[in-house]
């Protein structure tokens, strides 16, 4: 496919390669912040072609993996409740709450479809207009403007029936999160292309100018990844900080401002919960108080005390301080088709990944 | 969930594109994309497009790698 095969040329990936050798010199540590990157750097085998003293450690770029249990067990919850419909994205189904999931409410009969875009939330609840449907809203800021026309669109067509279970994430307050726990060494940052093509470089410039820490907008191909990594590579040996764009055919420097604007008519920033590295300030969106009335959490409904797994490093793998390997359960109780912790349910979560390739 | 793939435009209305991905054509909202023309290629996700892809860009790149990869 013309954009995707030509950035996976061997050749050319072989001389980004000489030069990653010929330029490092020092022992770093690179976070890969999303999960589609880590998928990418397994699947074609980036971590081993890397000089030794290059290492790659995954971050917290899995909206399924840091979406907390409290939200999943609202959603189970809520697909108890009489005539609600229950609409996801499909990732989310497996993913274990305290004591069920979504896939297991589905099995006793709980009325809960997959969708795979926000327009489709609408089409349902135009389809059934006597049925409370919830959209579990999930996702980065690449998600988030289609979130927010789904709610344009709703309110327009004067849909009162389609609710939203608002749990979507900001990731550079994420990562000033990471950064100010010093609980992990980070010497630069391989920044995820699809968030930052809506939200542009702007916001992640405090990872350079307060933290000192070179970052790369990066695509998601081989030669893409290995362009970026040569490009922090460059910026650390030479001792500079700044925020770069490797991944120009889609990424601005001002993003996608349409897209923007979008969010901003019906959310506000807020505080959020994120698995593992719990509430953090301005890293979530709430509703603007005009679109409250689509708000689920305004509804009247019993949650069971969410725990989580005793054992489960989810958490912890999701900030780069362990990895998969470190885990009790992992390969031996978990795995896909039994999954403990979000890591291993969704397809990008770094449990998943190890365990698919390594 | 942030997956984005490239898709070639090839008819539009009002505010909903004709989109060639790897031969299947599929309905995509260009909600968040309006100035985009039949024959340029957008950035897919979740069923809108969020970005066209800039060819001269893409190009620029790969030339920039080709000759770095030769040159070493």
């Amino acid at each position: 496919m013309k954009f995707i095969d030509e950035f996976r040329d061997k050749e050319i990936a072989k001389g980004l390669i000489r030069r990653i050798q010929k330029t490092s010199t020092r022992p770093v540590q690179l976070m890969e912040v999303c999960g589609t990157h880590t998928v990418s750097i397994f699947r074609y085998g980036i971590r081993d072609i890397l000089p030794n003293h290059i290492k790659l450690i995954s971050g917290p770029g899995c909206p399924v993996c840091v979406t907390p249990n409290v939200d999943i067990d609202l959603a189970i919850a809520l697909s108890r409740q009489k005539d609600v419909i229950i609409v996801t994205f499909g990732d989310m189904m497996k993913v274990p709450g305290s004591t069920s999931s979504l896939q297991k409410e589905k099995a006793e009969g709980r009325d809960i479809r997959i969708i795979y875009s926000s327009l489709e939330a609408l089409k349902i609840a135009k389809e059934y207009p006597g049925k409370r449907v919830v959209f579990l809203a999930i996702g980065f800021e690449t998600t988030s403007p289609t979130i927010a026309v789904a709610i344009l669109r709703a309110r327009e067509e004067k849909l009162h029936n389609l609710f939203f279970l608002n749990s979507q994430k900001r990731v550079p307050p994420a990562l000033y999160a990471l950064l100010h726990s010093q609980q992990v060494k980070v010497d630069g940052f391989i920044l995820p292309g699809h968030v930052s093509t809506i939200i542009g470089t702007d916001p992640y410039q405090f990872i350079a100018k307060e933290f000192g820490k070179p970052a790369v907008i990066t695509g998601f191909e081989p030669l893409d990844i290995l362009q970026g990594i040569w490009m922090l590579v460059q910026q650390i040996e030479e001792n500079q900080a700044s925020i770069e764009i490797q991944y120009r055919r889609v990424v601005h420097e001002n993003g996608n401002p349409i897209a923007i604007n979008k969010i901003y008519e019906v959310f506000e920033k807020g505080e959020s919960d994120w698995r593992g590295l719990g509430g953090i300030p301005d890293s979530g969106y709430r509703f603007k108080e005009s679109y409250k009335e689509m708000d689920v959490r305004n509804f009247e409904v019993e949650v069971e005390p969410s725990k989580e797994h005793p054992e489960c490093l989810c958490g912890e793998v999701l900030q780069g301080i362990k990895i998969p390997l470190e885990c009790h359960l992992f390969k031996k109780v978990c795995h896909p088709e039994n999954p403990i912790g979000p890591c291993m349910v969704s397809i990008e979560g770094t449990c998943h990944t190890y365990y698919k390739y390594q | 969930m942030c997956l984005g793939i490239p898709g070639r435009v090839v008819e539009i209305e009002k505010n909903v594109a004709k989109v060639d991905v790897g031969g299947l054509l599929r309905d995509i909202s260009l909600d968040l994309c309006p100035e985009v023309s039949v024959g340029e290629y957008v950035l897919i996700h979740t069923g809108f497009a969020i970005q066209k892809v800039d060819e001269e860009e893409a190009t620029e790149t790969l030339d920039l790698l080709r000759k770095m990869a030769e040159a070493i």
